[in-house]
């Protein structure tokens, strides 16, 4: 008989995210549904504001991705009035997201995915020595795992499990025989775990030094950039350049060994294609390169489609061709409707309390408060992932470079007699390679960045600001903010009329990626990717967090829209059909 | 790069200090017998973990005096004189016996994400040795049914006992529907009022959990409010900003611990140590109002030079916050420093009050010439009069300068 599961709440994530799932007698999974549970209406917020403020705001809608949203939500006026900013501005801005990604991934890695493949608990039975000899196999300078470091480690963990509490780590799925690492391997992981628990404040810091504080920064406004005195003082550029240097060794010297490392004992899920889901690849793109006009500037992420995980072509990307659909979503709408459009009013329908004192999706009707994101009339997947695929179905030659060094490293580390197969990143265990390559790609393009950035400053350039007619320009205009964050393609519709904001959208990473089924019953990339896996113990959905944490989810991010006014809310009778 | 314990010991030990914290021998006396036997007490109860904190620090390669110098820190921002070292750095070692249930309402995690950059102390640290977290979504590695359960078991291990930090804000509307959380749907509101409780006390971390924030900002679609308009039968420690500055939540915390009371509130129900001076009254750029040396527009002369930025809508002179001192990230910089205005994240209101880019004058508050001070309590009154007077006379120039934006009502 077919077990249904309910996981909620999944922790390790920013935001709310519920999952339910089929589980038939071999527990495999047959369908699956995702679904968002909270809901604030920013975009409500937004109109009627002046558009020079949305960016303080929007980058509220998250605290983890903070960053993204302050600059796309900045940019998509900054295109409505046609504002081009200077090159100090540009590159600060990239330092400031290159710095958001190579934080976030690292905390992706270590705190919020880690735990999945991590069994903290089998690290106090390692042998240290043996794990340093274990370290070396990935690395030729391992960092951090000398034999005493190892002991000091295990013996403060064995103190604290002894004392009887785990705190944040207690109740967690330990000793799940799907937990593969020895015990010497854990220890290495565990190790590293706190040491980039330290580390990433000294990534947070590379954001403050041109933003002011982190997360939440606050240097960025329409026209470019605030910051010119950390701009001009050599000594903030050689702070940045330390703090990154010594992240980068992290990232080179931890994270992808340990990426290696775990990718040799789960290799088989990898590439048997566990998690692989709708094997469609969107990028907005991003990074400007040079200071060309709007959406005209090379990017380091080019911006593409891939459909069906064809690497031989990739489709233009389109913003037009971006389009919500409400069907399974808690909102009242005809057919779906591009962003510029978007005209929504929330429909709770509650959730369904059955015999066993659970409250269940009501699946076949309305079941998130995410949207669902449709484009070009397919479902489609964001992320490292995506910006991977695209990049090399693309061509491009610096993300093909990296990628290709990876997989060939990889099948030399696992002794597959060439490099691993490209297909194999159509995974779970993908996912989160296509994240390390990503962060290594990052953390190097970032040392020239900050170079360029010295030397046009140490040039006399100190232009931080494209002045403009505020009055003018913001009369009728629109304009959209498109790039990508960490997690991925992340874009701001903005409709402006007589100096206030008439309209606003956004259409975020996780909104793609977490988004329930759409008008033609399709689903969404996470409830795809969950189809089909294997779970080792139903009391344990350790697959399900695996999968589901592989895309990073951001869930507040994803839950924006509305168009209601507060008195509205009356006619809901939503008390009496739901679960409470 | 600025040491920010220094800054602080520096601040509040200076002659003509702006910040006046002597409040007699009698007071003092009182407050450390309190202390002490408050300590007493706390050694003698089971805690989570009895962990020597020294053990820890020596593994992390601290001293004891670096340890001393942390407490110096922390007793000087708890507005506390040099004579409670010792006593603030034994509460620091008793840290565990206060056990933390973290929740998370209508949020971004910003606050998390903020607490996780801690560095007084640092992250790892209060993880595993200093404060017993028992509970936080963003990091805990449980999930599902088991992490309802830990929740469960914390909430009666600790019943009366633990601290409740709260972050987001709780929706009304639609009967709380907006927000559900757990394999039974439980509205954010039910959510918070069972845990809350059971609780010793209740901490709302960042401007949502607090007034309300960016949720309840105009036209509130969700209803949206703080905690202190849910929980009613426990003290509520209100720690605004977006997001809240790590080191003001854990001088909450450590003040908890020394006491086992709420710390000197304002009437927003905020502490005095963190929200007792405005930005502007330890501002860098201050000496720049001072002398009317302004920004005019982003990246002009005035802004390669550091001016001030009150005619570019710095709301500095209305907010009370310890940012100008405490800063941000191991102080490596804050909004100012980084050549942006404050715009007013620790007071009410502020999303719909303060127009961020337009002066004061053109925002739809008051500079503080009448009701503000109330909220300075005991001191610097004066001060804060003769500022009126100076920021009356900027507004007034910015005005005729045509500076006016946002016309709303």
């Amino acid at each position: 008989m077919s077990k249904h599961l309910i996981v909620d709440p999944i922790t390790r994530i920013e935001g709310h995210l519920r999952i339910e799932a089929v589980i038939d007698d071999n527990n495999v999974i047959t369908d699956a549904y995702a679904s968002s549970t909270m809901f604030r209406g920013i975009e409500t917020i937004l109109k009627g504001r002046d558009p020079r403020d949305a960016g303080m705001l929007t980058m509220r809608i998250c605290g983890v991705c903070t960053g993204t949203h302050y600059q796309r939500s900045i940019e998509a006026v900054e295109h409505a009035f046609d504002v081009t900013i200077p090159k100090n501005a540009r590159l600060v801005r990239n330092l400031m997201q290159g710095a958001l990604y190579i934080h976030d991934h690292v905390i992706h890695f270590y705190h919020l995915h880690g735990l999945d493949w991590v069994d903290i608990t089998s690290a106090l039975k390692a042998d240290p020595k043996k794990a340093v000899e274990e370290s070396f196999k990935w690395c030729k300078t391992p960092y951090g795992v000398g034999e005493s470091e190892l002991i000091q480690i295990q013996e403060r963990l064995t103190k604290f499990v002894k004392e009887g509490r785990l705190g944040i780590f207690a109740n967690a799925y330990w000793g799940n025989k799907n937990y593969k690492l020895s015990p010497e391997q854990n220890l290495i992981a565990t190790a590293h775990y706190l040491q980039a628990l330290d580390l990433q404040r000294d990534a947070a810091k590379l954001m403050a030094i041109f933003g002011g504080k982190m997360p939440h920064p606050q240097s960025i406004v329409v026209g470019g950039v605030t910051c010119v005195q950390d701009i001009q003082n050599p000594a903030r550029i050689a702070l940045f350049k330390t703090l990154l240097k010594k992240f980068n060794h992290f990232i080179k010297t931890a994270y992808l060994p340990d990426v290696y490392m775990a990718g040799s004992v789960y290799v088989s899920e990898a590439l048997d294609g566990t998690g692989a889901g709708l094997k469609n690849y969107l990028c907005y793109g991003d990074f400007k390169l040079d200071d060309t006009g709007f959406y005209q500037a090379a990017n380091l992420f080019p911006s593409g489609v891939v459909l069906n995980g064809d690497l031989s072509k990739v489709y233009p990307f389109d913003q037009s061709k971006v389009t919500e659909d409400v069907t399974h979503a808690w909102y009242e709408a005809s057919g779906p409707q591009h962003p510029f459009d978007g005209t929504t009013n929330p429909k709770y329908t509650g959730l369904e309390k059955k015999a066993d004192g659970y409250a269940y999706l009501k699946t076949k009707e309305k079941y998130s408060w995410i949207k669902s994101p449709i484009y070009d009339n397919q479902r489609v997947e964001v992320g490292p992932l995506a910006r991977m695929v695209v990049g090399v179905a693309a061509g491009d030659e610096r993300i093909t470079k990296y990628v290709t060094n990876f997989l060939a490293t990889l099948g030399e580390k696992l002794g597959l007699g060439g490099p691993a197969p490209t297909a194999a990143l159509f995974s779970t265990i993908g996912r989160t390679a296509a994240r390390a390559i990503e962060t290594e790609l990052m953390g190097d393009v970032m040392v020239d960045w900050i170079d360029e950035l010295a030397a046009n400053a140490a040039s006399g350039d100190l232009h931080t600001w494209t002045k403009f007619d505020f009055n003018a320009v913001s009369k009728d205009a629109k304009g959209y903010g498109l790039a990508e964050a960490p997690r991925g393609g992340l874009g701001h519709w903005v409709k402006i009329k007589d100096g206030k904001i008439e309209n606003y959208q956004a259409v975020v990473p996780s909104t793609w990626n977490a988004a329930p089924r759409d008008n033609e019953g399709r689903m969404g990339a996470y409830e795809a990717a969950l189809i089909g896996t294997k779970v080792a113990d139903v009391n344990q959905p350790l697959e399900i967090l695996r999968t589901i944490h592989s895309f990073d989810p951001c869930i507040a991010c994803a839950v924006h829209i509305i168009d209601t006014k507060g008195k509205e809310l009356g006619r809901f009778k939503v008390g009496t059909n739901c679960a409470i | 790069m600025i040491d920010k314990r220094e800054a602080l010991v520096k601040l509040f030990s200076a002659k003509g200090a702006r910040v006046d914290t002597n409040k007699g021998e009698e007071y003092y006396n009182n407050l450390q017998t309190l202390m002490e036997n408050r300590l007493n007490e706390l050694e003698k109860a089971e805690g989570a973990y009895k962990t020597n904190i020294h053990t820890i620090l020596e593994a992390n390669g601290l001293s004891r005096r670096d340890f001393m110098k942390w407490a110096s820190a922390a007793c000087a921002m708890l507005m506390l004189p040099a004579s409670f070292v010792p006593t603030v750095a034994r509460a620091a070692e008793l840290m565990n016996r206060v056990p933390i249930i973290w929740l998370e309402l209508q949020d971004c995690a910003g606050n998390t994400e903020a607490i996780l950059r801690s560095d007084a102390p640092t992250i790892d640290e209060l993880l595993l040795d200093i404060v017993s977290l028992e509970f936080n979504h963003t990091i805990q590695a449980a999930a599902g049914h088991e992490a309802e359960k830990h929740l469960d078991e914390a909430i009666e291990t600790f019943k009366g006992k633990f601290l409740c930090v709260v972050e987001g804000s709780i929706p009304r509307a639609m009967n709380g529907l907006y927000g559900t959380i757990g394999p039974h749907g439980e509205t954010f509101e039910e959510h918070l009022l069972r845990v809350s409780a059971k609780s010793a006390a209740v901490v709302a971390v960042g401007t949502c959990a607090t007034f309300g924030g960016v949720p309840a900002a105009s036209p509130n679609p969700t209803g949206a409010v703080g905690v202190q308009d849910i929980v009613k039968n426990k003290p509520v420690i209100n720690i605004p900003a977006c997001p809240a500055n790590p080191a003001n939540i854990t001088g909450t915390i450590l003040h908890f611990v020394l006491t086992g009371q709420v710390p000197a509130l304002d009437h927003l129900n905020r502490p005095k140590f963190a929200f007792g001076y405005r930005i502007h009254d330890n501002c860098e750029r201050r000496a720049h109002f001072d002398a009317g040396h302004f920004v005019e527009s982003w990246g002009d002369h005035g802004a390669k030079h550091n001016w001030c930025l009150y005619k570019m809508g710095c709301k500095g002179p209305m907010t009370f916050n310890n940012c100008s001192i405490v800063r941000y990230n191991e102080a490596v910089n804050w909004p100012i420093g980084a050549g942006h205005g404050c715009i007013g994240c620790s007071e009410p209101d502020f999303w719909d009050k303060y127009a961020t880019e337009r002066p004061i004058s053109a925002s739809r508050i008051k500079a503080p010439t009448g009701g503000v001070e109330s909220s300075v309590d005991e001191f610097g009154l004066g001060l804060l009069t003769a500022a009126a007077i100076g920021i009356g006379i900027h507004a007034t120039a910015s005005i005729v300068a045509g500076k006016k934006g946002d016309s709303n009502e």
